[in-house]
């Protein structure tokens, strides 16, 4: 099954920067609809707004946490499905079993380069 | 350590109560010299050697207490730490500031590839894609900087704690050392060292503009 590169993507991250960042490593790999929020519960608030087939979260932000938005998402009977990757600094083993427990679809950690992006995206996804 | 008091002593408690009326100064001394002189009869030589120890200790104390408190510890809250966490948060401002400049160049680069042969374009998208990356420095030492703040914040706990402890004894000695701090000041600002201030604080900085008044105002 080919990819939806017209998929809406929700981008979480209290650093704008980040933010800014995420967004033109997607539009270069050929991600245009993409949208921000800058904490969890903005997300999560945007994610029951709008139809998105993508979340990419940061962990630490405030005052919902990105590992907090995943559990919320998960235990919501429309969002569930929803493929959902932590890009984050927390590099510990403790975080990554947490995330992988809560249902997250892969970790990045950051620092993280484009091609890291692309394939996680492609584990994700599907080839594209 | 149980006390006996003498009958002799009870009884003339007794008649004073008795008497009901107010007592004179030397009649109190009498009879608390009276009850001391039976109380020491009592202490052992272990008691009177842990006496002593505990008076040592006391006095050991109170002379830590005053030469930490002539260190004033109460600076380290109101001025070094806050001071301190200004810096870093102006940092990460300044670095945040700066990282969306350059990524803000960047995105006007990647736009003008659409207008170039493909093979330079392909090598620019590379070059832009590395400048991306680049800037996810912003993110980490942000995070890392919020973390030192964090202990700075924690530390700064610690010490009103201890200067809490310490009561008035730090206003104490400033009362007894009133111009500790004017003379500390007066013997930097005749020195050089009293013009090393690094940037100042984004609110504090003097504008191009102000500068330029400014030795205007010496013409």
């Amino acid at each position: 099954m080919s990819v939806d590169m017209n998929m809406n993507i929700l981008i979480v991250d209290d650093y704008k920067t980040m933010l800014r960042i995420i967004r033109n490593l997607l539009k270069q790999l050929g991600f245009n609809n993409v949208d921000e929020a800058t904490d969890g519960s903005m997300a999560l608030q945007k994610l029951r707004d709008k139809d998105y087939g993508l979340v990419i979260s940061d962990w630490n932000m405030e005052p919902m946490t990105g590992i907090q938005l995943l559990r919320e998402v998960r235990a919501d009977s429309k969002l569930k499905g929803m493929p959902f990757i932590m890009i984050t600094a927390e590099s510990k083993t403790e975080n990554v079993v947490a995330a992988k427990e809560a249902g997250v679809n892969n970790y990045i950690v950051k620092p993280f380069n484009a091609a890291t992006l692309k394939t996680k995206l492609s584990s994700v996804l599907g080839q594209f | 350590m149980t006390i006996a008091v003498p009958p002799e002593l009870v009884a003339r408690l007794s008649a004073l109560r008795s008497r009901g009326q107010t007592y004179s100064r030397d009649e109190i001394a009498e009879i608390v010299t009276d009850l001391l002189s039976t109380l020491e009869g009592d202490l052992s030589n272990v008691n009177l050697k842990l006496y002593s120890e505990l008076e040592d200790l006391a006095q050991y104390i109170l002379s830590a207490k005053q030469e930490i408190a002539a260190l004033l510890p109460d600076e380290i809250t109101t001025q070094h730490l806050p001071t301190a966490t200004d810096e870093l948060d102006a940092i990460v401002g300044a670095t945040e500031e700066a990282t969306n400049g350059i990524l803000q160049a960047v995105e006007v680069i990647d736009s003008l590839t659409s207008e170039m042969d493909p093979a330079t374009a392909e090598k620019i998208t590379e070059a832009v894609t590395q400048v991306f990356e680049a800037c996810n420095f912003q993110d980490i030492t942000g995070q890392r900087i919020t973390k030192v703040v964090k202990a700075l914040k924690h530390i700064e706990q610690k010490v009103e704690a201890l200067v809490a402890a310490f009561g008035d004894e730090i206003q104490k000695y400033r009362a007894l050392h009133p111009d500790r701090q004017q003379v500390g000041a007066a013997e930097d600002k005749s020195s050089d060292a009293a013009l090393l201030n690094g940037p100042q604080m984004p609110d504090d900085a003097a504008k191009q503009a102000e500068i330029d008044a400014l030795l205007a105002s010496f013409d």
